[in-house]
């Protein structure tokens, strides 16, 4: 089957396109939806830019949506780009890395519906903790690229995603209840590799930003 | 031990039909083994202890045509509880309930007036379906309504059925009838 996979460059949508394949799924674009919203409702993804050179490593597609990321309209540039994802390339199902967000998981329902395609969330209501180890199990290289929530500072940023991590996240999420895998907004994922790559991407450019328990890394990769 | 029959026609929804049951079966200790509905043996049946048919995509509605596949339910008397697509089968295998369009995507709440392994009173629960099962009333007692029959259980036998999916709010209901809580 057809798919496209809407891609944030982050570990869930990557995940996601990766389980899709591994169970024999074609994806046949890539779908990015840029917002000029940084408290999107639906996307808010610190590297969403180098989704282009993910997409030039994986040689698939991308179709990319520019949207202002107002509530209701973000969800009909959303739609659009589906849309324009069904005639491009007659795709028959969306996937997403949708985890436990009713608001976005629902959303996205509503639009694959009134398409009339078939709707993929492979990792609905899986458990963050084990998603975490599945990642370094199939050999994903994950950096952090954004902190949104107290302890979390700058330290953060740019850290891989491995067993310490999970460890570190573990106590966290005990101590202040931080979703370990980042789901609440927490933190936010940039995927350098993983056996959809043909090539693993190199940071070659890096800025920090932020205050307080607010920070983003903007990298440029290669 | 756990039968969980899997109705969904495409794998990748087994992952988000199938597996968000498995682990809260899992996280409680409880066996279980997945089955699909079109490999299904009469052991599988004999051996499990209760029964959970899980549901599938708003789009997928293969089962239906496979209705044959579930007669089976009709004389078996092992505790049945179906989630969506599966509550729909286990109306529609007796006396022919009627299939109805009704599209419900997200959060709605729901009024239990009696409880219902361990749910009562109103409760948000999620709902993705575009059809829903209207049974034989001769057969079947409506336990909760919202715009359409939410919840119904067999008269006789120890058959349940739900519209919503529990495996993403009121999880306890799942972990309750697989444990035999009422």
């Amino acid at each position: 089957m057809k798919c496209a996979l809407l891609f944030s460059g982050g570990k869930d949508s990557t995940y996601t396109g990766y389980l899709a394949v591994k169970n024999k799924y074609e994806i046949s674009c890539l779908i990015s939806i840029f917002s000029e919203n940084k408290e999107s409702y639906m996307f808010h993804t610190p590297l969403i830019e180098q989704t282009k050179k993910q997409a030039e490593v994986m040689k698939i597609p991308l179709i990319i949506k520019k949207t202002r990321g107002e509530k209701e309209q973000e969800l009909l540039d959303l739609e659009r780009a589906i849309a324009d994802a069904v005639k491009r390339y007659k795709i028959e199902a969306i996937i997403t890395g949708a985890i436990g967000s009713v608001y976005q998981a629902s959303r996205i329902h509503m639009i694959c519906d009134r398409l009339k395609i078939e709707c993929f969330n492979p990792l609905w209501q899986k458990d963050q903790i084990e998603l975490l180890e599945e990642l370094i199990k199939n050999k994903f290289e994950v950096i952090i690229s954004g902190v949104f929530a107290y302890p979390l500072d700058e330290k953060w940023l740019g850290r891989k995603i491995d067993k310490k991590f999970i460890e570190e996240v573990s106590e966290l999420q005990k101590k202040y209840k931080i979703n370990p895998a980042g789901e609440g907004g927490e933190f936010e994922t940039f995927v350098l590799n993983c056996p959809l790559f043909k090539k693993e991407l190199k940071i070659i450019n890096k800025k920090i930003t932020g205050e307080k328990n607010s920070w983003r890394l903007e990298v440029e990769v290669e | 031990m756990i039968l969980l029959i899997n109705i969904c026609k495409e794998q990748l929804h087994e992952l988000e039909f199938v597996k968000p049951i498995q682990d809260i079966l899992l996280k409680n200790n409880l066996k279980f083994k997945v089955v699909h509905y079109k490999e299904l043996k009469k052991i599988d049946i004999d051996n499990a202890k209760r029964i959970i048919i899980c549901g599938t995509s708003l789009k997928d509605n293969d089962f239906l045509k496979n209705m044959r596949l579930f007669f089976w339910i009709r004389t078996c008397n092992k505790p049945i509880l179906g989630i969506c697509g599966g509550m729909q089968i286990i109306g529609k295998v007796f006396r022919n309930g009627r299939i109805e369009k009704k599209k419900q995507i997200g959060f709605y709440l729901v009024d239990f007036k009696k409880e219902f392994f361990g749910i009562k009173g109103k409760r948000e629960v999620y709902e993705l379906h575009n059809r829903y099962i209207f049974p034989n009333i001769r057969d079947f007692e409506i336990l909760a309504e919202r715009q359409c029959p939410q919840v119904i259980k067999h008269k006789t036998k120890p058959f349940y059925g739900v519209l919503f999916h529990p495996e993403v709010r009121n999880k306890e209901l799942i972990l309750n009838f697989a444990k035999g809580n009422k």
